[in-house]
């Protein structure tokens, strides 16, 4: 059973849906008792960093998760998930849950694309992800796969060894991280077509190691 | 970098295709759900569903609808047409809907916008635009006004005007259609589509006049949109998706080719 964190926000449903659509049980809630009988937690995307913050606090689920981090239990974050994992944010510097060391940063204003054009924030649409090592939850993606973003944040771990994969949106930014038993991606798998929905597979055996 | 979409059209109705699709063996697809999977399957990159039901029970059927849709394809949708309040904006969304499209109700209600933007983010709401051509004059001085009920209703509004005004409230994208050039086969507006597209900060999706696939390299070059809709050129068959994808990549514009 994969437990889906519920902090209100964000679309949920479609996480849901796109397990459901893989046979994969699962499960949305904001109760520690019920996360806590799961084998896999998701935390997905969509809302502000600082008011998802201090949802956790009030259902306590900021401590279940690091006590689950610590535990070695699997963690997959998308989008907002991939961001609170840090220590902090640079929206509205929010205090995050801190598993990762580093922080959120906003893209920076003024960027353009490489015909001089400017480019608009937030990176909204398609982009491609390199994959900068194999990892069980990236797994038998199709070269040249593209993403679906909605974002205006992005992580910058401190230890360059978390990121897994890089993109570019004027900047070069990481799109994904993962280290032992947590993997976070930026962009919205369950919204990706078809290399999403084989990121959520993957992550549904993953038993949380680099190698499997 | 970034892709530019290709997001296909369809009008609803009752929970019905206004027009049939056409697909493999000149099958005419009436069902949406069907269609959209058939275009996802294609590589569409987004999906835009126009309800013009006016009905209350064909509301209940459209929600219907957007929950089956959401349980088949896995790349964002939106819904538009008959979207009134902040409790209509709730039923699609959680039905399954990336993203609410509001067009005249915008206008009349502008509040929608920030209201809409506040209860569920930017990235949810995107403001249709109805655009014609007229003499620049003091109170358009775009030269570009802003027409509702499907363009037959002036407004008097400036279209860059209100372009900028949506942005501010909190429109997460812009859906610009143009009505002289909408149904012409003969290509979108470019310079209108420039225009709004270079003034806000926000994505422009170019729509009206699509007929071949060196109108939407104009239109996502030239008049700088960040996403193209189609319509007739792929429900009838005369292109696919797929080759429409092809053709731009050959000029050197970037779109998703892998799925």
């Amino acid at each position: 059973m994969i437990g889906i964190i519920d902090y209100r926000a964000g679309n949920l449903t479609s996480v849901e849906r796109a397990l459901a659509h893989l046979g994969i049980a699962c499960t949305v809630t904001d109760r520690p008792e019920v996360l806590s009988r799961c084998g896999r937690i998701i935390f997905p995307g969509v809302g502000a960093a600082g008011k998802a913050m201090a949802e956790l606090r009030r259902t306590g689920l900021d401590v279940f998760l690091k006590d689950w981090y610590l535990a070695g239990k699997p963690i997959l974050g998308i989008c907002l998930g991939a961001q609170i994992v840090l220590e902090e944010s640079e929206e509205n510097d929010a205090t995050c849950l801190g598993l990762v060391p580093g922080r959120v940063r906003r893209f920076p204003a003024g960027m353009r694309d490489a015909d001089g054009q400017p480019l608009k924030i937030p990176h909204m649409g398609w982009n491609t992800v390199s994959f900068l090592r194999d990892h069980p939850v990236f797994r038998g993606l199709p070269e040249g796969a593209e993403f679906y973003f909605v974002h205006s944040y992005y992580p910058s771990p401190s230890d360059p060894s978390w990121e897994i994969g890089r993109s570019e949106y004027g900047v070069p930014f990481c799109s994904a991280l993962a280290r032992g038993n947590l993997a976070a991606v930026q962009f919205h798998p369950e919204k990706s077509g078809r290399p999403g929905l084989e990121i959520l597979r993957n992550f549904s055996t993953w038993r949380g190691g680099d190698a499997e | 970098m970034l892709s530019k979409r290709i997001i296909p059209c369809l009008d609803v109705r009752d929970g019905k295709l206004t027009k049939g699709v056409r697909f493999e063996g000149n099958r005419d697809i009436g069902d949406p759900v069907e269609a959209a999977y058939t275009y996802y399957e294609e590589g569409a990159d987004e999906i835009v569903f126009y309800d013009i039901t006016a009905s209350a029970e064909g509301r209940g059927i459209m929600i219907d609808m957007v929950r089956r849709v959401a349980e088949r394809i896995f790349i964002p949708f939106s819904v538009g047409g008959g979207i009134r309040t902040l409790e209509d904006m709730r039923e699609v969304l959680l039905a399954g809907a990336e993203k609410v499209s509001i067009n005249s109700e915008a206008v009349k209600n502008p509040g929608l916008i920030d209201a809409g933007a506040g209860a569920f983010g930017s990235q949810c709401v995107v403001l249709g635009m109805d655009v014609k051509r007229v003499e620049k004059s003091p109170s358009l001085p775009s030269g570009y006004e802003v027409v509702i009920h499907g363009g037959r209703v002036p407004t008097g509004r400036d279209a860059l005007a209100w372009a900028r005004e949506a942005e501010r409230r909190g429109a997460g994208e812009i859906c610009l259609n143009s009505i002289d050039a909408d149904g012409t086969q003969e290509g979108y507006e470019i310079e209108l589509t420039r225009l709004i597209s270079t003034s806000v900060g926000i994505p422009v999706i170019a729509s009206g006049g699509a007929g071949r696939p060196d109108h939407l390299f104009r239109v996502l070059t030239e008049g700088r949109a960040d996403a193209a809709l189609i319509a007739s050129m792929v429900h009838f068959r005369a292109y696919t998706i797929g080759g429409i994808k092809d053709h731009l990549a050959s000029k050197g514009v970037r779109v998703r080719r892998r799925w």
